[in-house]
This record gives C-alpha cells, structure tokens and sequence, in this order.
C-alpha cells in the first residue's frame, strides 16, 4: 500500500518535470518540417531522373534515399539535425531522414567509448528495431506470397 | 502547373504523414524507436495488401520518403524475390530490396562518427 502512494508521488514528481511543449506549435512545425523534407526528396528524385532518362523508377528512389540518408547523417555530425528534431518533432523522425539521424547520432555521441562499443553497437539503439521488425516482417510477407503461389 | 501540383501533393501528405507521427508522440509519449517501427509496419501492410502502388503513385515522395516507403520496399523485395527465386526470395527479398538505405545509413554514420565529435545536448 505504502509502495503504491510511494510510486504515485513519484509518477505525480517526474510529470512535473517533464519538459512541457505546446502541442500546437510542434503539430505545425512537424508539418512543415516533415512536407519540406520530403519536397525536399521529390526534388532530389525528379533531378536524377532528368540526368539519368533510362534510370528504372526502383532505382532512382533508391538513389533519393541514398541522397537523403547522407545529408541527414552529415547534418547530424554538425549537429544541426538534432536542433530541427528539437522544435520539428516527427517532422524530423518519421521520414527517412530520422531513421538515418537516429543511426548517426547515438554513434557520434558514444564515439567516446570506442569504435567496436562505442560506435557499433551504439548504432543499432535506435535502428536495430526498424530493421528487426523489417526483416521479420518481410520474411513473413514473402512465405505468406510463397504459399499463395503454390495454389 | 503540373510541377507545381505534384509538388503540392508531396508536401501536404508528407505533411500530414509526419504530424500524425507527431500526434502520437504527443498523446501517448512513444518513443522515436516505436514511432519508426509503427509507421514501417504500416508500409509493410500497405505494400502486401496490394494499395501502397495507388498510395504512391499519388502522393510519390509524400509517402517514399517517410518510413512507410522503407517498410513497403521491404515488402516490394520479399513478394518480388519470391515471384522470381521461390523459396529463397522469402529470405534475400526483403533486405536486398533495402540494402542500399541500410548500407547507406551504416557507413555514413560510420564516417561521421569518425570525423566529428559528439555535441553535447543542452
């Protein structure tokens, strides 16, 4: 009975001390943000299929996210990406740039404790997940379409 | 005209893709590892049910450059593999169709991880 008043006025305590943001302002930078980042990749898209005409449109998207992938990390070695994440949000996480800033980030942060456990492990924090739940999840797409293509 | 609707479209869905995220971060405190994994399933989903084409043929980089995009490629590799190699297109599909975000993301990070040093967070 004790423990749970305890936790309840520990709960009541870091609520109180969670950094509060503004729900409204965030919503509309996220917006913002995200839109800009993916015009941003639109752009990037429509420029290699103007310099590469014969380029398959699998692979000219590969490149865009190649493209964006290495700007994001770039921009997060110079610190600049994590600033956009602090007002942006989800605009900064949810496109692919995230996923390559959550990469690059933990691993410029903990280079302090070596390349082998510092660096490389540090790097899967965040994307070890994403490419757990991709893996597993494709693997599962691909045997269900294998089965129906035995029918 | 054309250019500049395409345009349009890709922001405003981009958009709305990413303050939905938003929105999930802010009702119920995710955290950016689970909003990344959430949003991948659904490209995932998206892609085997058969609508992510319509999806992306409309909205283009409005939804390819989000994350749902990376989880539908995935999906794209393993259902394409699986036409061509059988069996083993279950395995190899998937991360193959991927491989070059996933390299990509890897070896830059590890560059710059080598070259800049860590900026403290305030």
């Amino acid at each position: 009975m004790e423990d749970k008043q305890r936790n309840l006025q520990y709960n009541r305590y870091v609520n109180s001390k969670i950094p509060k943001t503004h729900p409204w302002p965030t919503l509309f930078y996220s917006f913002i943000v995200g839109g800009l980042i993916c015009v941003l990749g639109q752009g990037i898209n429509d420029i290699i299929m103007v310099l590469f005409p014969y380029m398959s449109q699998a692979s000219a998207w590969a490149i865009t996210l190649i493209v964006l992938i290495f700007l994001a990390s770039f921009l997060t070695g110079l610190g600049i990406y994590d600033q956009i994440g602090k007002f942006a949000g989800g605009g900064s996480i949810v496109p692919i740039t995230g996923f390559s800033n959550s990469i690059a980030s933990p691993s410029i942060e903990f280079k302090s404790e070596g390349i082998i456990y510092g660096i490389c492990v540090k790097m899967f924090t965040i994307a070890g997940p994403v490419i757990v739940f991709g893996t597993v999840s494709s693997v599962l797409v691909g045997f269900i379409y294998w089965i129906i293509g035995m029918f | 005209m054309d250019i500049f609707l395409t345009y349009l479209i890709v922001f405003l869905v981009g958009g709305l893709v990413c303050m939905i995220g938003e929105v999930l971060i802010i009702t119920t405190n995710i955290t950016s590892a689970r909003i990344l994994v959430t949003f991948e399933m659904l490209g995932v989903l998206l892609q085997a049910v058969g609508v992510y084409e319509y999806i992306s043929d409309f909205a283009k980089a409005g939804v390819n450059v989000p994350i749902i995009g990376f989880g539908a490629s995935l999906a794209k590799g393993a259902i394409g593999a699986v036409k061509t190699n059988g069996f083993l297109g279950i395995f190899t599909g998937g991360l193959a169709a991927t491989a070059g975000g996933i390299a990509a993301a890897i070896f830059f990070a590890f560059i710059f991880a080598l070259i800049f040093k860590s900026h403290t967070k305030k």
